[in-house]
This record gives structure tokens, C-alpha cells and sequence, in this order.
């Protein structure tokens, strides 16, 4: 299961946040384009938002990052997807390596069925490591990161099902870090939460972004205002045709000066 | 509601729900009071079983073997040979209704074959048990060779079983949702990985209890063993390559016997071989249950 060095494709030992590169990316279904044309940087240390209305493509596309595509029949991505200058989706790509390296956080918390302490403790021994002293360590590390150490750390052995929403959401977090990832997809992850569990999670980002590089589809634009360095604007225009990049800019910038007319149409709230 | 005259309600809009609320009064009772009646049915199935059978049940009547031309002794070579059974249709059936399983619920992509199969199985489900008694008897013991012997009957009944613990395996896993296979895929798991880690255990529960209700249907079946190596009287086999006794055929025998009935030997039968059953369900459905209490999805 632990892959070679050769295979995991790391910035560098220290600092191993990730940077992709999307050139003219494009996804279809079967015979159906959903999205075309999409190129862009995710830059790392930073935390790159994609917002839109719904069917824009938004989770398709962060879903192409970690290929978990593969798992749905009849999908093809067609472009270039370059994670630190290695394209992800030619043949000699080990999926399962790649996807230790970018981990995922879902829309709804997805806990195993198991103790808190073996879900966080799931990742690493997939990558083979069994020393107890070590995963201990694992485990609270990423707690702590995910900001839910102090709440559990009297009840590792409790079963995960028993935390709150957020509470799991977190633990869900922790799980993802547990792997040691250089990027984290997170895939509307505040979207079946309460405001305060999403105030937290928004908190854990920030601090994530010093460790690795942060992707968020979301479909909530004040929160994207709030957390992200770089916000990502796609839209899918009528049904004829295949969604799109709109704009990418500074977070800053896009939602006070967009350049483009549909842009400021979306965050001023007037379509989608 | 009394009388014949309708009550007065307070109503807040033109909607007045007090014929909706019949029904579902009705709808409620009547589910109630046939949940009742099969209840009781059972009970009294089980209580009178115990009743007319309980009397023979000492030590000599499940350890020794049928004597005085089988109006006395016991029914230990048909306990053993029940238990044979089961050992023998839990090493086919469950390895190979697990897998079929977990190929049609978790690897097969929706194809035409994949189709067939599934309505294969369960037409299987549908053949009478007899008809597997009969193609037992041509495949086992004639054309494989086995002749009459548990292994032939094994085989037989681990037939009747497959498509309960195929469908059963196949339920228990649809249960579990898409979203834990992504979590374990998206932390790098291979899809081995995910199934041995992640799927198998929370679908264990599920599985076994079908397993189990398949196996009790086979343990209680006569017909499939009736041409395949069940005896009238057998020692204890002690390999798998001899005819045997078994609980249900012995219990049918005895009941038929027209010269030299012996009531006793029948009834203590029946609740040997209900009792043996009804055990291990009850069992799997206690384990079952503790490991269900944390599943909420």
C-alpha cells in the first residue's frame, strides 16, 4: 500500500503544499460536456475558492483534482491537469498515491463507523504505519489542527457517530489531514452546518493554509469572501451549452471590482 | 368518534383532516390486530411444540441411537448428521454467496450478463425445493459420482441457500452509502482496500443474518435430501462420503410410520430440530441488533 518516493510526487520534504496547473479542462458525461475550456493556477499556501450556482461544475470539476471521477462511469476529462508539474491524468499516474496527497473533505461529514481515534487513524495505516506511539501522535496532531482536540480528547474511543454534525465534519477534517495531504479539496464542507461549527471550520482553514494549499467549492459567497486568497467564478450559461470559467481573480479584488459583467451580476445577487 | 353526529372542530382553513385521521385510525388498528394474530399463532405454534415435545428431551434421547426397531432410544446420528449438514453447506454456500455478492453489489459495472444473473438468481430463489433434490441426485450423486452421501447432499442444499445469502449479501451492502466509499477512496484506499476495511465490516451484520436464515432454511429441508443420501438409519457418518441421518427427514419418517407410531419420537424431534434453529436466529438477531444501534446513516 505505501507507495515508492519515486511515485508520490512531492514539492519537497519541508514544505509540501501543491500547486496545479488546469489547462483548457474540460469534463463530459457520456456524450454530455458539462464543463470546457477551464484553465487557471491554484497557487499554494492559499486557499483558492470556486463559487457559482448550482450545475456550474463547480464540485465536478474540484472532483477531476483528486480523480475521483474515475469512480463514475462514462466521465472523461479531456486537458491538461498539472499538480506540481506532473500531469495527473496520463497513464503512469498511481490514483491511489494521488489521492494521499490530495485529500478530500465532503458536503455531508462521512465518518466510518468506528471509534474517533480509528477514524483519524484510518489514513495512516493505509499507508502502513502500525507503531501505537506513532499514530497516538498522528491522531492528535490532526485533531488538534482540525480544532477538535480539547472537544474529544477525553473520548477517543467513542464512536463517531455520537459527535454533533460539526463535531464529525471536524473529525472528518482531522481524518483528511491524518494522511498528511499537501492539498485539501473541500467539497461545500460547511453546507449541513450550523453558523458557529462553520465559524470554526472557516477558522481551521486559515491555519491550514500554512502547511498545504486549501481548494473549497462553495456555494456560499460571503464565505468565500471571508476565507479565500483566490476566488474562482464558473458559470454555466444556458443548457445548450457546456459551464465555464468566468473569472479568476484576488478574492479581494473579484468581489469589489469584477471585471467581468456577469461576475458582478452573480455576487450582487442578481442571477443564480 | 360517538354517535352520529359529527364533533365539532375548531379548523383554521377549509382543509378538516378528520376523515384522513379515520383511515389512518383504521389503517393503524388493522395493522395492529393482524401483528397480534400472527404473534399469537407463533407463540402457540412454539408453546404447543414444547408442550408435546418437551417430555422427551433427557440425555438419552439426544445422545443415544434409535433403538427397539426406532420406538425408543434417541436421535443423536440425526442431531449429528443436521449438524453435519450445516457445516458442510456453510463451507459452500457462504464462500460462494458472499462473493457472488459482493461481485454484483460492489465490482459488476451494469451490463446484459450481469442482468441475466440476477434473474437467475432469483429464479433460483423460486425453484421448489424438491426439483433441487432431484437435479442434486443427477449432478452430485450420479454424474459427479458422489453417490449417496453428505457430501452430495451438502452440495444440494448449499444450492437451495445460495440465492438467499447472494440476495442477502447483496441488500447488505446496497445499505451502505456511496459516501463512506468515497471517504475511503478519497484517503487513498484501493477499492480492496475499501471493501475489506470500510464496506465488509459495517455490512457484516447484515450478511450473516441472511446467511444464517439460509442456512436454517437448508437445515430444515427434507426434500433436497431425500434423493441425495439421507437414510432411515445411519450410524454417526464420521466422513462425508457416507449417507447420514438427518433431523427433518427423521422427523418425517417417524410421523409416516403407519405400523409402529411413536408420538414421542416425533414431537421430540420437532423440537429439537425448531429449537436448534430458532437459537442460533435469535442469536444473530441479539448481535445483530447491538451492532445496529450505532448505525444511524
Amino acid at each position: 500500500m505505501v507507495t515508492s518516493p519515486a511515485k508520490t510526487d512531492l514539492p519537497s520534504k519541508k514544505d509540501r503544499a501543491g500547486r496545479f496547473v488546469l489547462e483548457d479542462v474540460s469534463v463530459s458525461y457520456g456524450n454530455e460536456k458539462a464543463l470546457e475550456a477551464v484553465s487557471f493556477y491554484i497557487e499554494p499556501h492559499k486557499v483558492t475558492a470556486m463559487i457559482g450556482p448550482s450545475g456550474c461544475g463547480k464540485s465536478t470539476l474540484l472532483r477531476c483534482l483528486n480523480r475521483m471521477n474515475d469512480a463514475i462511469d462514462n466521465v472523461k476529462v479531456g486537458g491538461k491537469i498539472m499538480l506540481n508539474d506532473k500531469d495527473i491524468y496520463q497513464k503512469a499516474v498511481d490514483p491511489v498515491s494521488l489521492r494521499m496527497y490530495v485529500g478530500q473533505v465532503f458536503q455531508r461529514p462521512n465518518p466510518f463507523p468506528l471509534s474517533i481515534y480509528d477514524n483519524v487513524a484510518f489514513g495512516p495505516r493505509t499507508q502502513g504505519i502500525r507503531k501505537k506511539a506513532e499514530l497516538d501522535q498522528i491522531v492528535e496532531d490532526s485533531l488538534k489542527k482540525a480544532a477538535i482536540f480539547d472537544e474529544v480528547k477525553k473520548s477517543l474511543k467513542k464512536h463517531a457517530f455520537e459527535l454533533s454534525g460539526g463535531q464529525q465534519q471536524r473529525l472528518c477534517i482531522a481524518r483528511a489531514l491524518a494522511t498528511k495531504p499537501g492539498v485539501l479539496l473541500m467539497d461545500e464542507p460547511c453546507s449541513a452546518l450550523d453558523p458557529i461549527s462553520t465559524g470554526m471550520i472557516e477558522e481551521t482553514v486559515q491555519q491550514l493554509k500554512e502547511s498545504m494549499t486549501v481548494v473549497m467549492v462553495t456555494h456560499n459567497m460571503q464565505q468565500a469572501a471571508r476565507v479565500s486568497d483566490t476566488t474562482v467564478f464558473l458559470l454555466r450559461e444556458s443548457m445548450e451549452e457546456p459551464a465555464g470559467l468566468v473569472e479568476v481573480a484576488e478574492t479581494s479584488t473579484l468581489f469589489t471590482a469584477p471585471r467581468d459583467k456577469r461576475t458582478e451580476n452573480y455576487i450582487t445577487g442578481r442571477f443564480g | 368518534m360517538s354517535g352520529s353526529k359529527r364533533k365539532e372542530v375548531i379548523t383554521f382553513s377549509d382543509y378538516d383532516s378528520r376523515g384522513a385521521r379515520r383511515v389512518e385510525a383504521i389503517v393503524r388498528t388493522f395493522t395492529m390486530i393482524v401483528t397480534i394474530a400472527m404473534m399469537t399463532l407463533v407463540l402457540f405454534l412454539l408453546a404447543y411444540l414444547f408442550v408435546r415435545g418437551v417430555g422427551s428431551i433427557n440425555w438419552q434421547f439426544l445422545s443415544d441411537i434409535p433403538r427397539d426397531r426406532m420406538t425408543g432410544g434417541g436421535i443423536w446420528p440425526a442431531i449429528a448428521g443436521t449438524l453435519w449438514l450445516i457445516a458442510l453447506v456453510s463451507a459452500f454456500a457462504l464462500p460462494i454467496g458472499i462473493a457472488t455478492g459482493i461481485y454484483l453489489a460492489e465490482i459488476a459495472k451494469p451490463s446484459r450478463p450481469v442482468r441475466v444473473l440476477r434473474v437467475a438468481i432469483a429464479n433460483m430463489a423460486g425453484v421448489p425445493s424438491v426439483v433441487y433434490g432431484l437435479f442434486g441426485f443427477a449432478a452430485f450423486s450420479l454424474a459427479l459420482g458422489f453417490g449417496k452421501s453428505l457430501l452430495a447432499m451438502g452440495l444440494t442444499l448449499a444450492c437451495v441457500t445460495l440465492p438467499v445469502v447472494i440476495t442477502a449479501t447483496e441488500e447488505a451492502l446496497k445499505q451502505i452509502p456511496n459516501e463512506q466509499r468515497q471517504a475511503a477512496m478519497a484517503l487513498g484506499c484501493t477499492r480492496a482496500r475499501t471493501l475489506g476495511k470500510v464496506i465488509l465490516p459495517t455490512a457484516l451484520p447484515g450478511i450473516l443474518t441472511g446467511a444464517i436464515l439460509g442456512l436454517s432454511r437448508a437445515a430444515g429441508e427434507t426434500a433436497p435430501i431425500l434423493f441425495t443420501g439421507v437414510a432411515f438409519f445411519a450410524p454417526v457418518a464420521t466422513d462425508v462420503m457416507q449417507p447420514s441421518m438427518a433431523l427433518p427427514y427423521h422427523l418425517y419418517i417417524m410421523a409416516t410410520q403407519p405400523t409402529t407410531p411413536a408420538p414421542h419420537i416425533v414431537w421430540g424431534t420437532a423440537l429439537v430440530l425448531t429449537g436448534m434453529l430458532s437459537i442460533t436466529n435469535a442469536a444473530i438477531a441479539t448481535w445483530r441488533s447491538a451492532k445496529r444501534r450505532k448505525l444511524q446513516w
